[in-house]
């Protein structure tokens, strides 16, 4: 692998973490605004808003960068990169057409569930460092619920790796088959609970709950840092949408998948991406409480029948 | 709570299809409904400075001044009368919470709700609308609208109606009654003979001419 080819593949990360979060985004400004009866953004770019996101960037970039005086100024600072950068390296895992990847990892599930967990030290560094009793709060809420939720997503994916007998992504999508659609089914519905909740979206957002601790973590985080971590967010949808999609729903596997595979994967995130913006549209945030019982007596048991099930059926 | 789960979901997911109500407003002018308060307007030839609506004003945004003047007599070896001019009015919109008690109690009509509510400003001094630009509001006052179906006349309307109980009706009366300011021929009209000697004016009668009855604020 030349020099070259390595900056092209990074380049290729990288736009891919500029571009589809803000395609997620802008999809949920409008999805979120026509399921509550509103229009949503209509006179940016001309056209049904469809600049409303370069307009809120370029709003970002203008603000003043304040850090709070009491805060911890190099972790401060720190902590927005270290929000977003798992994401670019996951999503740089995620394989989108048969062969394709920006990183060909031989282990690239293990990889990609390694790099997101390392994302909630960012939230984590940011709720201490900004020296500010709600931002801790929800840096403690959002790491509780991370740690919860990282084990039945974990055993969800486990099982995805038994039936397929690898643990790099590419071959998974080959092993793939129609049949797993109902045989994964209870990993997939709790893969995908525990998604959620790693993206502190609602119902899960008891870390960012606006009425309880203003925005959580960010509450002291302005301008362009701001922005970083709502990338981050959106880039964190992106991932998870496309590792869905490759797990449980066949990746690039469909009619003309040699010319059209990285259009299925897209396709398919951009499904579930809609997924989760209805879910977050839709339903009530949760308490603190009944999300850890959700985790521990409903997901962590559902995903370990789907382990069982998986290796019996693996086995004989 | 799967029920209400999925409940949740088809509500959006309904509300998604649909069209939604919303009316883009710089583009879209909206229908307002009748009676809408935007503005308050001043109709200048009716107003005696009498502060009323001055001292009813909840948040004292009403300003007035004014000054009285000497009309000479008419006639030789009359009485001088004194009337009152209006210097100043103004409404400070700043100030206003739009309750339209200032409208209600102004016994000559000389304000006027009017719709128009787009009079915004960047300084917040400019809302202090003076007598000038108060006046401009009557361009939009509406007509009153009609009353509702079925709902009774006004009261001034019925007064007029009232069958007028012994004398006959115009200019018959006698002339000379002690306190009658007003010489209007239907204001002696409903007197009423036969009541007593110390019988006080018609109480039927409204205390305002009738043109003005007509186009009561409501």
């Amino acid at each position: 692998m030349g020099a070259l080819e390595i900056v092209l593949r990074a380049a290729a990360a990288l736009a891919m973490l500029l571009v589809l979060p803000l395609l997620v985004g802008q999809t949920e400004h409008k999805v979120m605004a026509h399921m509550q009866g509103r229009l949503g953004p209509m006179y940016a770019g001309g056209y049904h808003g469809w600049a409303q996101l370069v307009a809120d960037g370029v709003k970002f970039v203008q603000k003043e960068d304040i850090i709070p005086a009491a805060a911890d100024r190099r972790v401060f600072k720190l902590a927005p990169a270290l929000a977003m950068i798992p994401y670019l390296l996951a999503l740089a895992a995620i394989p989108l057409h048969p062969g394709y990847a920006a990183i060909d990892a031989p282990a690239s599930l293990v990889f990609v569930l390694a790099a997101t967990s390392v994302g909630v030290l960012g939230t984590l560094m940011a709720g201490w460092a900004s020296a500010n009793k709600y931002a801790l709060l929800g840096a403690m809420r959002s790491a509780a619920q991370l740690l919860s939720y990282e084990l039945p997503m974990v055993l969800a994916v486990a099982s995805v790796a038994l039936a397929a007998g690898t643990l790099s992504l590419g071959e998974i999508v080959e092993a793939w088959s129609p049949w797993w659609l109902l045989w994964q089914l209870p990993g997939a519905v709790v893969f995908l609970t525990a998604a959620v909740a790693e993206l502190q979206r609602p119902p899960f957002d008891m870390p960012v709950a606006d009425s309880e601790i203003v925005f959580g973590p960010y509450t002291e985080y302005t301008g362009l840092r701001f922005a970083l971590f709502l990338l981050s967010e959106y880039a964190g949808i992106v991932m998870f949408s496309l590792l869905f999609a490759v797990l449980y729903l066949g990746g690039w596997r469909g009619p003309l998948a040699d010319w059209l595979g990285w259009a299925w994967t897209l396709g398919k995130g951009f499904l579930v991406a809609l997924l989760l913006i209805w879910l977050r549209v839709s339903w009530p945030r949760l308490r603190e409480d009944q999300l850890q019982r959700l985790a521990w007596l409903w997901l962590v048991p559902i995903a370990l029948v789907q382990l069982a099930i998986t290796a019996v059926a693996v086995v004989s | 709570m799967i029920p209400g789960l999925v409940k949740g979901l088809a509500t959006t997911a309904r509300t998604l299809t649909r069209r939604t109500h919303v009316q883009e407003y710089p583009d879209h002018r909206p229908e307002l409904p009748p009676r809408s308060r935007g503005v308050i307007a001043l109709l200048e030839e009716n107003c005696t400075s009498c502060m009323l609506c001055a001292r009813e004003c909840p948040d004292w945004c009403i300003y007035i001044d004014a000054h009285k003047e000497t009309i000479p007599a008419t006639t030789p070896g009359g009485r001088e009368r004194q009337r009152n001019v209006l210097d100043r009015f103004a409404i400070d919109f700043s100030l206003c919470m739009y309750c339209g008690i200032c409208i209600e109690v102004c016994p000559f009509d000389a304000l006027f709700w009017s719709p128009q509510f787009e009079y915004a400003e960047t300084d917040i001094r400019d809302l202090l609308h003076e007598k000038q630009r108060l006046g401009g509001w009557m361009e939009s006052v509406p007509p009153p609208p009609a009353p509702d179906p079925g709902a009774p006349p006004v009261a001034e309307v019925m007064a007029q109606r009232a069958p007028v109980r012994g004398a006959p009706r115009v200019g018959l009366a006698a002339g000379g009654r002690a306190g009658s300011e007003r010489t209007a021929p239907e204001r002696q009209g409903v007197r009423r003979p036969p009541s007593g000697s110390a019988a006080p004016p018609a109480p039927a009668a409204s205390p305002k001419p009738p043109a003005q009855a007509t186009e009561g604020e409501e």
